[in-house]
C-alpha cells in the first residue's frame, strides 16, 4: 500500500482503538449525545482546522487562528449589541474584514518573502491588539437570531442533538475535502507544499495561490468565529487564546505532513475528534485533571512527527531501490 | 576610522533612544532615580528589570535561531522550572543549591530533549519544539499538581527581587549570563560554528564539524536560559504559576532576537543585540503603561513594529535600496530563500 495513506489509516485506527477503550470502560460513551456534544464543541476548533490544513499542506503556517477567532467574536457582539446590527449582515462583514486580513498576511509572505511564521506572528499580535481596541470587557449577544439557531437543531436516536454548529462544521469538512482533493486550487496547494520552486516553474500561480490560502485559513478562523459566537453568545477579547496550537496539534495527529505537500482533509477532522475525545473521557472519569489533555496530546503530536519520519525515510529508501523500466526509446 | 560611534549608531540603538526620548517626554521623570535603603530606584532600573526574563530567553534564542533553527518551548520550560523551584523549596524544605541545580538541570534536560529531536530525528525545529511547547504547561501542573505553589523562602526571592549592588538581581544575572554567553562564542570559536551550521549544516558536517552534538548543546543551552528565566519569574512573584508564567514570552524572545539583527534565516547572530532588542520591547511596554494606555495596547505596537522590520529586511525594500544607491557597494545581506521556515 501507498506509506501516503499510513498516518491517516493510523490516526483512525488510533481513535477506533482509543474510543473502544474508553467504552469499555465507560459504556455510556457509546451514545449520540456523546457523539452530539463531540460535534458541537468542537465545531469552532474544527472549522479553523480546515484552514490550517490547507496552510500546512502548503508548507506554511498560521498563527493568527486564535486572535481571529476572539476578533470576529467580539466584532459581531459591537455590531449586534452596541450598534443594533442583525447578526446576519454583521456576520457577512466580519467575514470579508478577516477575509482581507489574510489575503493581507498571504500577500507580505509572498511579496516580501519572509517565513510564514513571522507575518502571522504579527497577525496574531495585530488581530488581538484589535480586540481590545473594540472592547476589554466581555459583552453577551442576546438576539433573537441566536435564540432561533439554538434552537434549530435534530434530536438523534437516543437523544443526542445534532446541532447546527455540528451540522456547520461537518459541512465545511466536506467543502475542504472537495477544494484540497478535487479543484486546481486544491493541486496548487500540494504542489507548493511539495516543492515551491518546481511549482512555479510547473506554471503554478504562486503569489495567487499564497494570497489564497492565507485568505481561506483566516476567512475559515473568521467562520470558526462565528460559530463560536453563536456557541458562547458572547464575544470576549481573551477567548481562544493557544487555539492556534490545538488547530496545528489536531492537523498533525490528521497525519499531514508539517513540512507541506502530503495529507488528507479528513485525517484532520479524525484530529479533532481525537482531542474532544480525550476531554470527554476526562471529563467522564471525573479524577484525571485537565493538564493531562496537554500532555497526551503533546505525546501524541510526538509520535505523529515519528511516524511521519519513517515513513519519509522509507519511501525515500523505496525511491532509490526502484529499479525503473527501460522505454522504448532506450531499446 | 570611526568604529565605536558607527557601533552606536546602529538602528537599535536610535530606535531604544527615540522610545526612551519619547518616554521621558510623556513623562518627564523617567531618568530619574532615587536611592533609597541602598538601592536605586527609577523607571530606567524598572525597564531593566522587568525586561531581564525576556532578554535572558533571549540569549539562549540567539544562539538557536543563529542555527537555523527556532525553540517555542521555553515560556512552558520557564513553567517547568518554576515549578520544580518552588514545589522543592516549598514542599521538602531543600537547601537552596540543590533546589537551584535541579530547576536548572530540568531545563537542560527540556532543551537536551528538543536537542535531541531536532539534532538525531531531524525534525524541523519549529514542529520539535511546538511538543514540549503543548505538553510543557500540562507536566509543570503535575507538578504543582495544580495549585499555585507560593513560597517564602528568603534566598530563592532574593533571585527575583534582591539587590547586589545597589541593583536588583534580575539585572546583574542577565548582565552577568549576557557576558560569560558572549565571551564563550566570541572569543572562541564556538560562535563562529554555530554560525556555520547556520548557513549550511551538511557542508559543515562535511568540514568536519560535529555539528550533532553541537546543535544539541545550542538547544541545551536554550533550555537552560530558559530555566534561569523561569526562576527569576517565579521568585519574583514568590509563587510557581504553571498556567501564566511565560505565557507567550517565546515569541517575545522571539522577536528581541529579530530585533537584534539576527537573521532567522541563521547563519549571523550578535547576543548584547538582542538583549537591546528585549529592552526596547520592555521600554515600548513601559512607556504604554506610564501613558495610561491599556497594556494590550502593546500587541498593536508589537506588531507593527514587526511589520516594519519585515519591510526594511525585505530583499524588495533591499532592491529599492540598491537602486537608491546605486553608487555604493550593497549592504551586507543575509542570504534569502523564499518560503523557508
Amino acid at each position: 500500500m501507498n506509506p501516503r495513506y499510513w498516518p491517516l489509516i493510523a490516526t483512525i485506527t488510533i481513535f477506533v482503538v482509543a474510543y473502544g477503550f474508553a467504552v469499555l470502560q465507560f459504556p455510556a460513551l457509546f451514545s449520540t449525545r456523546v457523539l452530539g456534544n463531540l460535534l458541537t464543541d468542537n465545531a469552532f476548533l474544527g472549522v479553523a482546522a480546515v484552514g490550517m490544513t490547507f496552510v500546512i499542506l502548503s508548507g506554511g503556517i498560521d498563527l493568527s487562528v486564535g486572535s481571529v477567532i476572539a476578533f470576529t467574536s467580539v466584532l459581531i457582539a459591537v455590531l449586534v449589541t452596541k450598534l443594533g446590527i442583525h447578526p446576519l449582515p454583521a456576520f457577512a462583514f466580519t467575514l470579508l474584514v478577516t477575509t482581507c486580513f489574510g489575503a493581507t498576511m498571504g500577500a507580505m509572505i509572498h511579496y516580501l518573502e519572509v517565513p510564514p511564521f513571522i507575518v502571522t506572528l504579527a497577525g496574531m499580535f495585530l488581530a488581538r491588539g484589535a480586540t481590545f481596541l473594540l472592547t476589554q470587557d466581555s459583552i453577551s449577544v442576546s438576539h433573537d437570531f441566536y435564540t432561533w439557531v439554538r434552537q434549530f437543531y435534530y434530536v438523534m436516536p437516543g437523544g443526542g442533538r445534532f446541532t447546527f454548529n455540528g451540522g456547520l462544521m461537518l459541512l465545511v469538512f466536506a467543502l475542504g475535502i472537495v477544494v484540497a482533493h478535487r479543484t486546481r486550487f486544491g493541486s496548487y496547494v500540494y504542489a507548493l507544499g511539495g516543492n515551491p520552486q518546481s511549482a512555479a516553474l510547473l506554471g503554478v500561480p504562486v503569489a495567487r495561490t499564497t494570497i489564497g490560502i492565507y485568505a481561506v485559513s483566516s476567512f475559515l478562523a473568521g467562520l470558526s468565529g462565528v460559530v463560536y459566537s453563536l456557541y458562547t453568545s458572547s464575544g470576549y477579547p481573551l477567548a481562544a487564546v493557544g487555539v492556534e496550537l490545538d488547530t496545528i496539534a489536531a492537523v498533525v495527529i490528521g497525519g499531514t505532513l508539517l513540512s507541506g505537500g502530503s495529507g488528507f482533509m479528513l485525517g484532520s477532522l479524525v484530529g479533532v475528534f481525537i482531542q474532544g475525545m480525550i476531554q470527554t473521557y476526562i471529563v467522564f472519569d471525573g479524577t484525571l485533571s485537565s493538564w493531562w489533555t496537554k500532555i497526551v496530546i503533546g505525546g501524541l503530536l510526538f509520535g505523529f512527527i515519528v511516524l511521519q519520519r519513517v515513513i519519509v525515510a522509507m519511501s525515500k529508501r523505496d525511491w532509490r531501490r526502484k529499479k525503473y523500466p527501460k522505454t522504448a526509446a532506450a531499446e | 576610522m570611526t568604529r565605536p560611534l558607527l557601533y552606536l549608531a546602529k538602528p537599535q540603538f536610535v530606535a531604544l533612544a527615540l522610545i526612551l526620548l519619547v518616554n521621558w517626554i510623556l513623562f518627564p521623570g523617567f531618568f530619574n532615580f532615587i536611592v533609597r535603603d541602598g538601592r536605586v530606584y527609577g523607571s530606567l532600573i524598572d525597564v531593566l528589570n522587568r525586561g531581564a526574563p525576556v532578554a535572558i530567553l533571549a540569549i539562549g534564542m540567539t544562539a538557536v535561531i543563529a542555527t537555523r533553527g527556532i525553540d517555542l518551548s521555553v515560556g512552558a520550560v520557564m513553567a517547568i522550572a518554576g515549578a520544580v523551584a518552588a514545589t522543592m523549596v516549598q514542599g521538602d524544605g531543600n537547601a537552596l543549591v540543590i533546589v537551584l541545580i535541579a530547576a536548572l538541570g530540568v531545563g537542560l534536560l527540556c532543551g537536551l530533549w528538543n536537542g535531541v529531536l531536532v539534532a538525531v530525528l531531524d525534525l524541523q525545529p519549529i514542529i520539535a519544539t511546538l511538543i514540549l511547547m503543548v505538553a510543557g504547561r500540562g507536566i509543570a501542573q503535575t507538578i504543582t499538581e495544580g495549585f499555585i505553589v507560593t513560597f517564602n523562602d528568603p534566598g530563592l526571592i532574593f533571585l527575583g527581587s534582591g539587590a547586589i549592588f545597589g541593583l536588583p538581581t534580575p539585572i546583574i544575572i542577565m548582565v552577568t549570563l549576557a557576558v560569560l554567553a558572549t565571551a564563550v562564542l566570541r572569543l572562541t570559536a564556538l560562535g563562529l560554528f554555530i554560525e556555520s551550521i547556520g548557513v549550511n549544516r551538511s557542508a559543515s558536517s562535511y568540514a568536519g564539524l560535529r555539528s550533532r552534538s553541537m546543535l544539541i548543546g545550542v538547544y541545551a543551552f536554550a533550555g537552560f536560559c530558559a530555566a534561569i528565566a523561569g526562576i527569576i519569574a517565579a521568585a519574583d512573584i514568590r509563587g510557581a504559576d504553571a498556567n501564566n508564567v511565560g505565557l507567550w514570552l517565546e515569541l517575545d524572545a522571539i522577536l528581541a532576537v529579530v530585533i537584534g539583527g539576527t537573521s532567522l534565516l541563521g547563519g549571523r547572530f550578535s547576543i548584547p543585540m538582542s538583549v537591546v532588542g528585549a529592552l526596547i520591547i520592555q521600554a515600548m511596554n513601559t512607556g504604554i503603561l506610564l501613558s495610561g494606555f491599556p497594556p494590550e495596547f502593546n500587541l498593536l505596537v508589537k506588531a507593527a513594529l514587526i511589520i516594519v522590520i519585515l519591510v526594511v529586511q525585505s530583499p524588495l525594500a533591499g532592491r529599492a535600496g540598491h537602486f537608491f544607491k546605486a553608487q555604493k557597494p550593497a549592504p551586507q545581506k543575509a542570504p534569502t530563500e523564499a518560503r523557508s521556515r
